[in-house]
C-alpha cells in the first residue's frame, strides 16, 4: 500500500472545548475506494472527528492528510474535493430542489452547470418534482437530494455523518446499493452510523468512544479482536435468571432476544464457570459467536471503566 | 486560491434574490415601512404648531382690548375657545389642558395704554413641552410692535412702539415658511435605510446558523467576502427602492423643494446603505440567534434616530452627545441629503460629511468580514 492509496491518512488527531477532549488523540487511515464505517456512541466525537476531516474545525493536535492535503493547514484545498452530507438536512427550504443543486453547483463552479444539475435529478428521479421547495419534502427525500447535492461537483471523498437516520428500511437499502456503486467507481466514503446492519456493510470499522479509538478493522478483525464469548440460554423463568447473572462478576451483558437471553462476557473462563453455577437443568445453554453490537456494548463499557 | 471568484460571489447573490423573494413578508416590510414612515413623520409631525387654544380673561372690553384679542385670533397661533371673567376657571382650564394659553387683560388696559403706562398683558402658558408654547410666545412679541399702529393715529401717534436703535432683519434660507416637513421628510431616508438595512442583514448570517444552513456553506469553499458582498448586493438593490419611493413622496406628496443633483444623492446613497449592511452582517456574526440580532440592530437604531439630529438639533445636545452622534453614519448622511436636496450642495460642499462615511464603512465591512469563522472552531 503506497501513500497515495490512502485518502484519509491521520494520526493522533485531538480536538478540545474548553477541557473536555472531545476527540482524543484518534488515527485512521481510510484507503481509495473504501467503504469505511465509523460507529459510536452519541456524544463519542464522531461528528467533530469528521468535521475536522472536511476543514470546518482546526485540530488542536495531530497531523495527517486528506486526499493529500494537510488537514491543518489546507483546509481550502480540502472543501473543494470532498463531499459532506451533515447529520441535520442543510441545505436551503426555501429553495426548489432545483435551484438547490444549482446553487451547490455554481458554488464548485461545476463545468456544464445546467447539464450536471439536470443529471443530478434524473438519477434522484425527481426531474417531475424539481420546482417542489426542498422543505416540502419527506425524510428520504431530503437524504436523497442532500447525497445528489453533495455529490454534484464529483467528490473525490464523501464524508456522510448519520445518512440514514430516520429513513425507512426500503430506503435506506437503495441509498447503500448507491453507495457500494459509488464505492466501485473510486469515491472513498467515510460514514457514520448506529445501525448494525449498516455496519456490515462496510468494508472496514471504526469504533469511537468518550473520544477514543477503541477498535478498528474489518468486521471479522473487530469481532475476533474482542474475543468475546457469548452464549444463548433458552427456557423458562427467564426474568429471575437475569437478574441473578447480572449480578455475577464476570458477566458484562444480559440482553433479551425475544424467547432468549444472550449473555456475554469478555473471560470465556469465568463466564463458563458462572453459567456453571447457575446451571439449571430446565434451561438449555448454547454458545454463539458474538454479534458486532454486543462486541461495541462490551467496548464503550471497557471504555467507561478505563477513561470515563 | 483565496482570491474572490465570480461564481461563487453570483451563486450567494442568486440564492439571496431568490430567498427574498420567496419571503413576500419580509419584502413587504422593507417597503411598508418607508411607507409607513413617511405618512408618520411627514404628516404628523410639526415643529411650528399652530392653532392652539386659548382662553381670554378680559377685565376690559374697550376698542383697544378687542383690537388685541382680533389680533391674536388671526395671528394663526391662538384659537381662541373661551372667554372667562374668573380666574379660578381659566386656571382650571389650563389644568385640565383644555386650554393652551390664558390671555389676561387687565382692567385698566385702554387707559394706560393712552397715557402712554405701557399696560401689562400677562400670558400664562401650559408649558410642560416647550416645543408646543415656543413659536407662539415669539409670536406674540412680534405682534405687539405693529396692533395698535392704526388705532393709534395722528397725535396719538407717539403712544406707538418706537423702533429698537439696531434694525435686525432676518433672511431664512433654504426653507424661509419653517415647514417642518422639508427637514424631515429628506431626513426620513437615513432613518428608513437605517432602519431596515440593518436589521435585514443582522439576520442573514443568524438565519443560516439558526437553520443548520451555515454548516454546510462553510463546508464549501465559498470565501469569507464572497458571502457578505454577495449578501448585501440584493439589499443594495433594496435600499435603492426606498430612497426612490421616499424621494417621489417628497417631491409629490410633500412638495419638498430639490434644489440639487439627484446623480449626486443616489451616488452617496450607496456609501450609506452600503454602511449600514456592513453593521448588519457585522451584527450577524456576533449574535447567537436571529432575535439577539434583532435586539443589537435597535440598539443601534436608537442613537441613529435619537442623536443624529433628525429628532432633534444636532447643535443642541451636550459636547459628548454630539461625538457619539458624530460616529454614526446616519449623522453625516443626514446632512449630506438636506445638503443636497435644500441647499443645492455639490460634491465640494458635502465632502467634509462623506470620508466618515467611509471610514465607518471600511471598518464595518472589517471587523464582519474578520468576525466571519470560516470554521466552527
Amino acid at each position: 500500500m503506497t501513500a497515495s492509496d490512502l485518502v484519509i491518512d491521520v494520526t493522533g488527531i485531538t480536538k478540545r472545548f474548553g477541557d473536555k477532549t472531545v476527540v482524543d488523540s484518534v488515527s485512521l487511515q481510510v484507503k481509495r475506494g473504501e467503504i469505511y464505517g465509523f460507529l459510536g456512541p452519541n456524544g463519542s466525537g464522531k461528528t467533530t472527528f469528521i468535521r475536522m476531516l472536511c476543514g470546518l474545525l482546526t485540530p488542536d493536535g495531530g497531523t495527517g492528510t486528506c486526499l493529500g492535503y494537510d488537514v491543518l493547514t489546507q483546509q481550502a484545498e480540502i472543501k473543494r474535493h470532498v463531499g459532506y452530507m451533515t447529520q441535520k438536512f442543510s441545505y436551503y427550504e426555501d429553495l426548489s430542489i432545483r435551484e438547490n443543486l444549482d446553487f451547490i453547483a455554481r458554488i464548485y463552479a461545476v463545468p456544464d452547470r445546467a447539464a450536471a444539475v439536470q443529471r443530478s435529478l434524473d438519477g434522484l428521479g425527481l426531474a417531475n418534482r424539481s420546482h417542489q421547495l426542498a422543505g416540502q419534502l419527506s425524510g428520504g427525500w431530503k437524504q436523497r437530494l442532500a447525497l445528489a447535492a453533495c455529490l454534484i461537483h464529483s467528490p473525490q471523498l464523501l464524508l456522510l455523518d448519520e445518512p440514514t437516520a430516520g429513513v425507512d428500511p426500503k430506503a435506506r437499502r437503495e441509498f447503500w446499493d448507491e453507495i457500494h456503486r459509488l464505492a466501485a467507481e473510486g469515491l472513498t466514503v467515510l460514514i457514520t452510523t448506529h445501525y448494525m446492519d449498516e455496519a456490515e456493510r462496510c468494508h472496514r470499522l471504526a469504533y469511537i468512544a468518550y473520544g477514543k479509538l477503541l477498535a478498528r478493522g474489518t468486521v471479522a478483525e473487530v469481532l475476533a479482536g474482542a474475543s468475546l464469548s457469548t452464549w444463548i440460554v433458552s427456557g423458562p423463568a427467564l426474568p429471575a435468571l437475569a437478574v441473578k447473572l447480572r449480578g455475577c462478576a464476570g458477566v458484562e451483558q444480559v440482553v433479551a432476544f425475544g424467547n432468549t437471553l444472550h449473555v456475554s462476557g469478555r473471560d470465556a473462563a469465568t463466564l463458563a464457570a458462572v453459567i456453571a453455577s447457575v446451571r439449571d437443568p430446565r434451561h438449555t445453554w448454547v454458545q454463539t459467536a458474538s454479534g458486532l453490537e454486543d462486541v461495541f456494548i462490551s467496548l464503550m463499557d471497557t471504555a467507561k471503566d478505563n477513561f470515563a | 486560491m483565496s482570491r474572490f471568484t465570480p461564481h461563487r460571489f453570483w451563486a450567494i447573490v442568486l440564492k439571496e434574490f431568490i430567498q427574498m423573494k420567496r419571503d413576500r413578508v419580509t419584502f413587504a416590510m422593507m417597503v411598508g415601512i418607508p411607507l409607513l414612515q413617511l405618512l408618520m413623520f411627514g404628516y404628523a409631525i410639526n415643529a411650528d404648531p399652530r392653532h392652539l387654544p386659548a382662553a381670554i380673561r378680559a377685565a376690559d372690553q374697550g376698542p383697544f382690548a378687542r383690537t388685541l384679542v382680533q389680533a391674536l385670533g388671526t395671528s394663526d397661533y391662538f384659537v381662541l375657545v373661551r372667554e372667562t371673567a374668573s380666574e379660578a376657571e381659566a386656571q382650571r382650564l389650563l389644568q385640565l389642558g383644555d386650554v393652551q394659553f390664558i390671555i389676561n387683560i387687565p382692567e385698566d388696559f385702554s387707559r394706560k395704554l393712552l397715557r402712554g403706562e405701557r399696560p401689562t398683558v400677562l400670558i400664562e402658558a401650559d408649558a410642560t413641552d416647550p416645543a408646543a408654547t415656543g413659536p407662539a410666545l415669539s409670536a406674540v412679541n412680534a405682534l405687539a410692535a405693529t396692533i395698535f399702529n392704526r388705532d393709534l393715529p395722528g397725535p396719538l401717534a407717539r403712544l406707538q412702539a418706537k423702533p429698537g436703535p439696531v434694525d435686525f432683519r432676518i433672511h431664512a434660507h433654504y426653507n424661509p415658511e419653517n415647514i417642518t416637513q422639508y427637514n424631515v421628510v429628506p431626513g426620513l431616508m437615513g432613518v428608513v435605510l437605517t432602519m431596515t438595512m440593518v436589521i435585514i442583514t443582522a439576520l442573514a448570517i443568524t438565519r443560516e446558523r439558526e437553520r443548520g444552513t451555515m454548516e454546510n456553506l462553510l463546508a464549501t469553499p465559498v470565501r469569507p467576502f464572497e458571502v457578505i458582498v454577495g449578501k448585501i448586493l440584493p439589499y443594495i438593490a433594496v435600499g435603492y427602492i426606498q430612497v426612490t419611493l421616499i424621494l417621489l413622496a417628497a417631491k409629490f406628496l410633500f412638495h419638498v423643494p430639490m434644489v440639487g443633483s439627484l446623480p449626486l444623492l443616489y451616488t452617496v446613497a450607496l456609501l450609506f446603505i452600503a454602511a449600514n449592511l456592513a453593521v448588519g452582517i457585522t451584527f450577524s456574526t456576533l449574535a447567537q440567534n436571529q432575535l439577539q440580532a434583532v435586539q443589537m440592530a435597535f440598539f443601534f437604531f436608537l442613537p441613529s434616530i435619537l442623536l443624529s439630529g433628525f429628532m432633534f438639533p444636532f447643535r443642541g445636545m451636550p459636547g459628548w452627545a454630539q461625538a457619539v452622534g458624530s460616529c454614526l453614519p446616519n449623522t453625516h448622511f443626514l446632512r449630506i441629503v438636506r445638503g443636497i436636496l435644500l441647499k443645492g450642495n455639490g460634491l465640494a460642499e458635502i465632502a467634509p460629511e462623506l470620508w466618515p462615511l467611509l471610514l465607518f464603512l471600511a471598518v464595518a465591512m472589517t471587523v464582519g468580514v474578520k468576525r466571519y469563522r470560516q470554521t466552527l472552531d
